[in-house]
């Protein structure tokens, strides 16, 4: 091991080798900038460099350009509050609001710094077990899985925000939305509402994009400030890498989780985010602070969403499977290059895969490094009056939502998860709740189908399953005990603060909106069990039962709107809060957006964005006219160049359908 | 000087509107870009293989156009397909890279599918092989000792009653072996996990995947090879796969276990689908329109990118060991893959009601 170790310093220490990994990075970031591209339309950049160079240096500029994807998306997380890829969902939380106190520069370098000791982490690790890692990798079983998916949802409890049944419902909800498209034993479809584009379920980087951002923008475009409120930036990087120093012990822990967690195959990285952010609301005394600009949220998932890929390389290259999207896209440049990683790697050629390893590593400090230069001069995006930010924002979300599928029907469920953000916003229920039940739900029944044809009962006595048992226990037990010692909300759906809500919470008068929410949640529940009902046994059960459970906890959150005592944290309204002055209509806002989406379907992305910019910029914003031909113009342009240049697909509409400027 | 530029353009407007696609002499891409549609996501087998020839393509067209991998995933590559089909002209500028999961459902006549092989034609094909393999647990050392485990239950993890999976199930009824499937695995990585794990004790992996990581369990005394599916001859006859030709094929096995030669409708059902699946796992189409110079101008191309030396090197990573074929060659497995007889299909459907209670009906 020492001497592979030491034959792959070697091979990272040569000029040539950080320089083409360099150019990796810069690549990477660049791209990765853009909500929704990530690593795929860089690979693709990258892949005409890639031939005729020789295969070390072109495996630099591949690991560059991987390593940083969870990086770069940090960006519009923190300060757009876009989470643009799921690994950065979580960021969001603690990100965006204190990018709204001023102190964009101070999260983005506390989360550049976490990313590098994830990374950094995620190698050391990876060294000592990489060798030793297989057997562990393997007791990893379907029960196994299916039990780390209970623990991920058992995170929900600290994530509930106002109240458990609310954050239960949400939940529920948010796994009936997951349970979308084919069942995962039978293969049958199911909850499609005869749409062809929901067989494949909703893609997660638009409900993460819908429920996040589209609430944000629309809070802020009422509120019509900037999104840093002073209009100042308060915090400086300096104070971001302090707030490192000082929760150390956090970041090693949250890096070493996403490292074990990103290891796992088939549970993906899409929660370890999750993970790690319900882990440090666990653990942490004064809760208070979360959701509203705890730097704590910051650190914890961008430490174990950076540490996650390193993990993921062991099943990469230890089996052959990707263990994350951006894996499968290395593992991809890997074949096409000419290394077959597989089992036969890591015993044949340990030196190769350490060079992978640290090349890693260095790409993420690299990464990161550049990342905190440039955190401040971007931060500064944040001081913008919103009205000119907020149509480029729109515009970008659309862009990063067409990307999951490349399918106009991403938009129009942009627009959908986007409107049922803003209720949910609205009425206080747990966003981070939702976003755990639907990413967990198809994880959950299909480990589960999995098990109980493997083991049926039996899989209850399964050690490992007893152990992360115990582990779910041990943390729903924290949670409730910290939960009883800090009586002060635990606003895990954060970004509903902000400027909009004061500290303390004010009970609704008039309960009817919220009932009707719940009503329509209840509907939306009760056409999946029935359209599930329609399968056969083993595609129907599970949406079936979490549909009972999420209904029944609709009817108690109803019950307790209508009949219970004053004072329930459980009665909340955004619309009804008192001393808050009258604010610009929601539907309004939210026609804009529509209007963007609807002028994408008539006439594409470039076309519609200049006039629809121009437009918003001139009616909403005010700006002078020279001003907002300049910005429509040069948006478009910049769209028209990504489109040619990094040839990436945008949505295209009726018009050029007409014009036959093909598919 | 208006006027004339003006007539110019307008007598091109009409002479390409009479004479649809009717650009004589060779076909010229210069300063164009074609699209290599791929309709499944990122990172996959499908995109691996259009990525390795996007570049040689790119090198090989008249006028080393520019060609972009375009992934549109979604419905199991139903998405991507549909798309192409209502969107492709027939320029040679949109080609489609499709796999055996699109040729399934539309075998099938899933609902989804709005796309018609023979309104398409085949560029270029490629196929793959696979390996059938047991758990060492099982006590057999090798297909000989198959008869030994006939009555031994064992369990099989496939993505789903219509998936290609359906290739191995179907045969591993035909050769009477005792499997349960389990439905839901995500996909082959993850059936070979499973087995490493001893969740499941038979699995099969394609050609690449086998070789990669299924020959180190092999030598390591995990997994016993049982046999290949074999693959066609130029008269589209089964023979033993070049790629392991120590193995038997599965036509080997049935007439070690039936004491015949293989036949029979069940048997010509799964020939069917394992042709689609296998040797023709990969088609590159374009619509059936497309100028024939367009057609000859990618067929040349790729004939002369296989001795590319560059291309050569990178090959077995790739592809494996099979060939990338073209002309008469891609369009006897064109039709094989794609012409499957009613009555096979029929038989199948039979076969998955009454085995799995799967009614494509509805």
């Amino acid at each position: 091991m020492l001497e592979a170790l030491t034959a792959a310093i070697a091979n990272l220490a040569t000029v040539e080798h950080v320089l083409y990994l360099g150019v990796g990075v810069v690549l990477g970031l660049t791209v990765g900038v853009f909500p929704g591209l990530g690593g795929i339309a860089g690979l693709s950049l990258l892949m005409p460099f890639l031939y005729g160079m020789d295969t070390v240096s072109a495996l630099a500029m591949l690991i560059g350009l991987v390593a940083v994807i969870p990086t770069s998306d940090t960006f519009t997380s923190v300060l757009m509050g876009i989470p643009g890829s799921s690994a950065s969902q979580a960021t969001v939380l603690d990100g965006f609001p204190l990018s709204q106190q001023g102190q964009a520069s101070r999260a983005l370098a506390a989360a550049f710094g976490a990313s590098l000791c994830g990374g950094l982490v995620g190698a050391v690790i990876l060294t000592f077990f990489v060798q030793i890692a297989r057997p562990l990798i393997l007791t990893f079983g379907s029960a196994e899985l299916f039990m780390l998916a209970v623990l991920g949802l058992s995170m929900v409890g600290v994530l509930s925000g106002s109240g458990l049944w609310k954050g239960l419902a949400a939940a529920g909800l948010g796994m009936t939305m997951g349970s979308i498209g084919a069942a995962p034993a039978t293969g049958e479809f199911r909850i499609t509402f005869g749409v062809d584009y929901l067989y494949d379920g909703l893609p997660l980087v638009v409900v993460g994009i819908g429920l996040f951002a589209i609430p944000e923008i629309i809070g802020l475009l009422r509120a019509g400030s900037a999104i840093a409120t002073s209009g100042r930036l308060a915090g400086s990087w300096a104070d971001g890498l302090r707030d490192l120093v000082r929760h150390w012990a956090l970041c090693l822990r949250c890096s070493a989780l996403g490292t074990i967690i990103g290891a796992i195959p088939g549970l993906g990285g899409t929660v370890v985010d999750w993970l790690a952010y319900g882990h440090v609301v666990q653990v942490a005394k004064d809760k208070s602070r979360f959701g509203k600009g705890d730097i704590r949220g910051v650190l914890a998932p961008e430490s174990a969403n950076n540490a996650k890929e390193g993990g993921g390389l062991m099943p990469t290259l230890l089996f052959g499977i990707p263990g994350s999207g951006a894996m499968a896209v290395f593992l991809g440049g890997m074949v096409l290059l000419g290394i077959e990683a597989g089992p036969a790697m890591v015993s044949n050629d340990l030196d190769l895969t350490y060079t992978i390893v640290w090349s890693l590593a260095l790409a993420n400090v690299l990464g990161a490094g550049l990342c905190i230069v440039l955190a401040r001069p971007i931060a500064r995006l944040t001081t913008v009056p919103f009205g000119y930010l907020a149509p480029f924002m729109i515009v970008a979300i659309s862009f990063a939502a067409f990307q999951a599928t490349r399918s106009l029907m991403d938009l129009v469920a942009l627009l959908g998860i986007g409107a049922l953000g803003v209720l949910l916003k609205r009425f206080d229920w747990s966003r981070p709740a939702f976003l755990i039940g639907f990413v967990l739900a198809p994880q959950a029944e299909g480990y589960l189908n999995l098990a109980a044809q493997f083991y049926g009962w039996q899989m209850l006595l399964r050690p490992g399953v007893l152990i992360i048992l115990a582990i779910t226990v041990v943390s729903v037990w924290f949670g409730a005990r910290g939960a009883r010692r800090s009586p002060v909300a635990i606003a895990g759906d954060g970004a509903a603060s902000g400027s909009a809500v004061p500290a303390e919470r004010a009970e609704a008068v008039d309960p009817r909106p919220q009932l009707v929410f719940v009503a329509l949640a209840a509907g939306i529940v009760v056409y999946a069990v029935a359209s599930s009902l329609q399968r056969s046994p083993l595609a129907w059960m599970f949406p079936a039962i979490i549909g009972i459970a999420t209904l029944l906890a609709c009817v108690c959150l109803a019950g307790v709107l209508m009949f219970a005592t004053p004072g329930t944290r459980l009665n909340f309204d955004a619309e009804q809060l008192p001393g808050t002055a009258p604010k610009r209509g929601i539907s309004i806002q939210f026609a804009w957006i529509a209007g963007f989406i609807a002028a994408t379907a008539f006439a594409g992305l470039v076309v519609a964005a200049a006039v629809w910019i121009a437009l918003f910029l001139r009616f909403k914003a005010g700006a002078a006219v020279g001003k907002t031909l300049l910005l429509a113009g040069l948006t478009s342009l910049a769209l028209w160049g990504v489109e040619r240049v990094l040839l990436v697909e945008l949505p295209r509409g009726v018009l050029q359908l007409w014009w036959g400027m093909g598919p | 000087m208006r006027t004339v530029a003006r007539r110019d353009v307008l007598g091109a407007a009409f002479a390409a509107l009479t004479v649809p696609g009717a650009n004589l002499g060779a076909a010229d891409f210069s300063g164009r870009v074609i699209e290599l549609l791929i309709p499944f996501k990122e990172g996959g087998g499908s995109d691996t293989w259009g990525r390795f020839n996007a570049p040689y393509l790119s090198r090989y067209l008249p006028g080393r156009p520019t060609v972009v991998v375009r992934n549109v995933p979604g419905g199991g590559s139903i998405t991507g397909a549909n798309r192409f089909a209502a969107r492709a002209r027939p320029d040679g500028l949109t080609v489609l890279g499709t796999s055996a999961s699109t040729q399934f459902p539309y075998l099938m006549g899933d609902p989804r599918v709005r796309y018609d092989y023979r309104d398409w034609r085949v560029l270029m094909a490629y196929g793959t092989g696979g390996v059938v393999y047991v758990s060492s647990r099982l006590g057999i050392a090798d297909p000989t000792e198959l008869a030994r485990i006939a009555s031994v239950p064992l369990l099989y993890g496939s993505q789903g009653p219509t998936s290609l999976d359906l290739v191995p199930v179907l045969a591993f009824k035909l050769l009477g072996l005792n499997v349960r499937t389990i439905f839901g695995i995500s996909g082959r990585g993850a059936g070979r996990l499973a087995f490493e794990r001893g969740e499941l004790n038979i699995d099969y992996q394609t050609s690449t995947a086998y070789l990669r990581n299924v020959v180190p369990l092999i030598e390591r005394g995990d997994a016993v090879p049982l046999f290949s599916w074999g693959t066609l001859d130029e008269q589209g006859r089964l023979v033993r796969d070049p790629s392991f030709p120590d193995l038997p094929h599965i036509g080997e096995i049935y007439e070690a276990v039936h004491g015949r030669v293989p036949a029979g409708i069940a048997w010509e059902s799964w020939f069917a689908f394992f042709t689609a699946g296998f040797p023709a796992q990969k088609l590159l189409v374009v619509p059936s329109e497309t100028p024939d110079d367009v057609v000859l101008a990618y067929e040349d191309a790729v004939q002369a990118y296989k001795r590319d030396p560059e291309y050569l090197a990178g090959k077995p990573a790739a592809l494996g060991t099979y060939e990338q074929v073209t002309g008469a060659a891609a369009q006897t497995i064109y039709e094989l893959a794609t012409d499957v007889p009613a009555s096979a299909i029929a038989w199948v459907r039979d076969w998955l009601r009454e085995d799995f209670r799967v009614n494509l009906e509805g």
